[in-house]
C-alpha cells in the first residue's frame, strides 16, 4: 500500500519547503496587488507594497481578514477569477443573515482533493477500502470533498451523506465499508443505534478507521471511539474559506499536518495579533498559499490551537496543528454547523411576535447536539389560544432552521424571564462534555 | 347582548414549579377572588384562564409584575347539575354551527356553570338564547 501519496512534497526537508512557501507567498501577494481590487486596497492602506515582502517572516505585514471581510463582498465581489473560470459553488451559513460563497477554480478543486488524497494515505487508507462519506453533501464541502479525495486514492466510495442511520450501518456491513468520514458526534450516535439493531461496529463490521471532524471533540472522545468501536480515530480539520475539509491527523495521531505547500500557519497572540513560538498556544491564523478563486490571507478563523513545526514520525516534514481547544469568539458548533448567537439575533429581528432577548442552551441528546433557544413572547402577539401560541413556535423553529441550515427547539417563555446583559452578553450556555 | 360577554383574564406561564402559586398569590394579595379558573397545557408552557371578580385590577397587577395577560370575551352558559345537562348545551351550539375554541366547567352552589369561548361569540349568545338555553350576566362575576 502507497505509504505516502506525494513523497517530493510530503518529504520536502524543512529549510526547501520554507523557501518553497515564500516563493509562494511572493508570487500571491503580486498576483494579489495586480489583480484584486479589494486586497490591492488593503494592502495600500496597510502600507505595504509587494516588493516589501522579503522573507517568509514578511508575511507580518500583510493586512488580516476576516469572515466579515467574505460577508461584507457577498456573494463574490472577492474572487479573483471570473465565473467562466469557476467550475464549482458551496456555500456556508454566514455570521448575520447573509452566508458565505466559496468559488473553485479547476486548480482550487486539484488542490482540495490532493490535499486529502494525501491525508487519507496519511491514516492509511487507499487501494481496496471502501470509505463511506457520511458528511453532509450539497453545498457543505464535507460530503463532496471527502468524497473526491477518497477517490483520488483508488479508495470504493459509499456516499451515504448524513441520515437514515440504520440503513447506514447495514450498508456498512453489507458493503463492508473499512472507513467512515463524518463528525464524531454522529459516529457515536451511530454506534448506539448499531447497538439498538443488535450490531456490535466492533465485531460485526469491517470498519477500522475514522475520520472524524467539522466539531470540536477531545481525547478523551477519541478514546471512547476507539475503545468502544475497535476502529482508529482521526481528527481532520478545515473550514469552507479554505475549500473545506483539508487538514488531517496522519497514524501518530499527534496534530493535524497543514501541508505547506497549500497554507502557512500562524500563531498569534489574540489580543496584540504578535506571533507565537511553536508550542505556545494562541489563535491560528491561515493564508492559502494557492488558492485562485477566493484568496485567504492571513484569515482570522477564530481557533485556538498551537503549532509543533518538528519533523513527524511519520516521516512528514509539514507542520502540525494540535487539536482545536477553543475559539476566540462565541460560534458554536451544533452536528458540525457552525452558528453564530448574532444569527440567531438576526433571525429574531424578523419575528414581531418574540422580544430581542434570547437565550441558547445547547446539550447532547444520546450523541447527538440538541440546541434550544428561548424567547420571551411579546404581549402583543399573546394569545390564549394555545394553537396561536405554538403556531408561533413553529414559525420561530422554522425562521432559525432556515437561517441556520440545523434543526433548532424553541421555547417560549415568559416576558422578563430571560437574563438581560450590561456589556457583553453571555446567551449561550452549552452543557455539552466533549 | 353585552351584558352577556364575560372578561376573563389569560396569563402566559412556563410549565415549572411555582409558577401558579406567583399568580394566585398576586391576585390574593390584591384581594382578588378566582370564580372559575382552568389551566392549558402545551409542551414548556400553558395558558392560565380564570374568571375573577376584579379583572381590571387583575390584569394590571399580574402585568406589573411582568407576566404576559390579555383579555379574552367568554361567556358562562347555566347547565342542569344532572345527566344530560352538558348534552342539552352542546347540542345547542352545534345545531347552531357554533365552533367552540375551549371550554372549562364549574359546579357551584348556584347550579353547574360552562365557561365557553367560541369562534363568534355575538352568534353564540343568539343560538343560546334562542334555544331555549339560559346565560348567567356579567354583573354575576364581576
Amino acid at each position: 500500500m502507497t505509504r505516502i501519496w506525494d513523497p517530493r512534497i510530503e518529504e520536502m526537508p524543512p529549510e526547501d519547503l520554507k523557501r518553497y512557501q515564500y516563493k509562494l507567498l511572493k508570487s500571491l501577494v503580486y498576483r494579489l496587488y495586480s489583480f484584486s481590487p479589494f486586497y490591492h486596497d488593503r494592502m495600500k492602506e496597510a502600507g505595504v507594497h509587494p516588493d516589501d515582502i522579503k522573507s517568509l517572516a514578511d508575511i507580518t505585514r500583510l493586512p488580516f481578514m476576516y469572515k466579515s471581510d467574505l460577508r461584507d463582498n457577498y456573494p463574490d465581489r472577492i474572487f479573483t477569477a471570473t465565473q467562466e473560470d469557476l467550475v464549482r459553488y458551496h456555500v456556508s451559513s454566514g455570521t448575520t443573515g447573509k452566508p458565505t460563497v466559496v468559488g473553485y477554480t479547476q486548480n482550487d478543486l486539484n488542490n482540495w482533493t490532493s490535499s486529502l488524497a494525501r491525508a487519507l494515505i496519511s491514516c492509511d487508507l487507499g487501494r481496496g477500502d471502501v470509505i463511506q462519506v457520511s458528511y453532509g453533501y450539497g453545498l457543505f464541502t464535507g460530503g463532496l470533498g471527502l468524497h473526491y479525495g477518497a477517490e483520488r486514492i483508488g479508495a470504493t466510495v459509499l456516499p451515504t451523506s448524513v441520515g437514515n442511520t440504520e440503513r447506514q450501518i447495514e450498508l456498512m456491513q453489507d458493503l463492508r465499508s473499512t472507513a467512515i468520514a463524518c463528525t464524531p458526534s454522529y459516529l457515536l450516535h451511530i454506534g448506539e443505534v448499531a447497538e439498538k439493531m443488535g450490531v456490535s461496529i466492533r465485531d460485526d463490521t469491517s470498519l477500522r478507521v475514522g475520520i472524524l471532524g467539522a466539531e470540536p471533540w477531545s481525547e478523551t472522545m477519541r478514546d471512547r471511539i476507539q475503545e468502544w468501536l475497535g476502529i482508529r480515530a482521526y481528527d481532520i480539520y478545515g473550514t469552507s474559506e479554505l475549500s473545506g475539509p483539508m487538514f488531517c491527523e496522519c497514524t501518530e495521531q499527534n496534530g493535524f499536518h497543514v501541508w505547506g505547500d497549500l497554507a502557512y500557519v500562524e500563531i498569534l497572540d489574540p489580543e496584540t495579533g504578535e506571533s507565537l513560538p511553536a508550542g505556545e498556544e494562541g489563535e491560528m491564523v491561515l493564508t492559502m498559499l494557492q488558492k485562485e478563486a477566493l484568496p485567504i490571507i492571513r484569515y482570522r478563523i477564530g481557533d485556538i490551537t498551537s503549532l509543533e513545526d518538528s519533523v513527524c514520525a511519520c516521516g512528514r516534514t509539514h507542520p502540525r496543528v494540535q487539536r482545536i481547544s477553543g475559539r476566540v469568539d462565541d460560534m458554536l458548533i451544533i452536528r458540525g454547523i457552525n452558528v453564530f448567537p448574532s444569527q440567531i439575533e438576526y433571525a429574531l429581528m424578523g419575528i414581531p411576535e418574540v422580544g430581542q432577548h434570547f437565550m441558547i442552551i445547547v446539550d447532547r441528546k444520546g450523541a447527538l447536539d440538541n440546541m434550544l433557544v428561548q424567547v420571551e413572547v411579546s404581549r402583543e402577539a399573546f394569545s390564549d389560544k394555545i394553537t396561536d401560541l405554538m403556531s408561533i413556535r413553529r414559525k420561530i423553529e422554522h425562521r432559525l432552521r432556515s437561517t441556520l441550515n440545523v434543526a433548532v427547539g424553541v421555547e417560549l417563555v415568559e416576558p422578563g424571564s430571560l437574563p438581560r446583559f450590561e456589556g457583553k452578553a453571555k446567551r449561550v450556555i452549552d452543557r455539552r462534555t466533549l | 347582548m353585552e351584558n352577556y360577554i364575560i372578561k376573563q383574564i389569560s396569563v402566559f406561564s412556563e410549565n415549572r414549579p411555582g409558577r401558579l402559586a406567583a399568580i394566585a398569590r398576586a391576585l390574593q394579595d390584591e384581594d382578588i377572588n378566582i370564580l372559575a379558573f382552568s389551566i392549558a397545557e402545551a409542551d414548556g408552557f400553558g395558558v392560565v384562564r380564570a374568571l375573577v371578580d376584579k379583572p381590571r385590577n387583575a390584569y394590571d397587577t399580574l402585568g406589573n409584575l411582568g407576566f404576559n395577560v390579555a383579555f379574552t370575551d367568554v361567556i358562562a352558559v347555566k347547565m342542569r347539575d344532572h345527566p344530560g345537562g352538558l348534552y342539552e348545551i352542546a347540542r345547542i351550539l352545534g345545531e347552531g354551527k357554533i365552533n367552540i375554541e375551549y371550554s372549562y366547567a364549574y359546579s357551584g352552589k348556584e347550579g353547574a356553570v360552562l365557561i365557553l369561548r367560541v369562534d363568534n361569540i355575538q352568534s353564540a349568545i343568539k343560538v343560546i338564547l334562542e334555544g331555549g338555553g339560559s346565560l348567567m350576566e356579567t354583573s354575576a362575576f364581576q
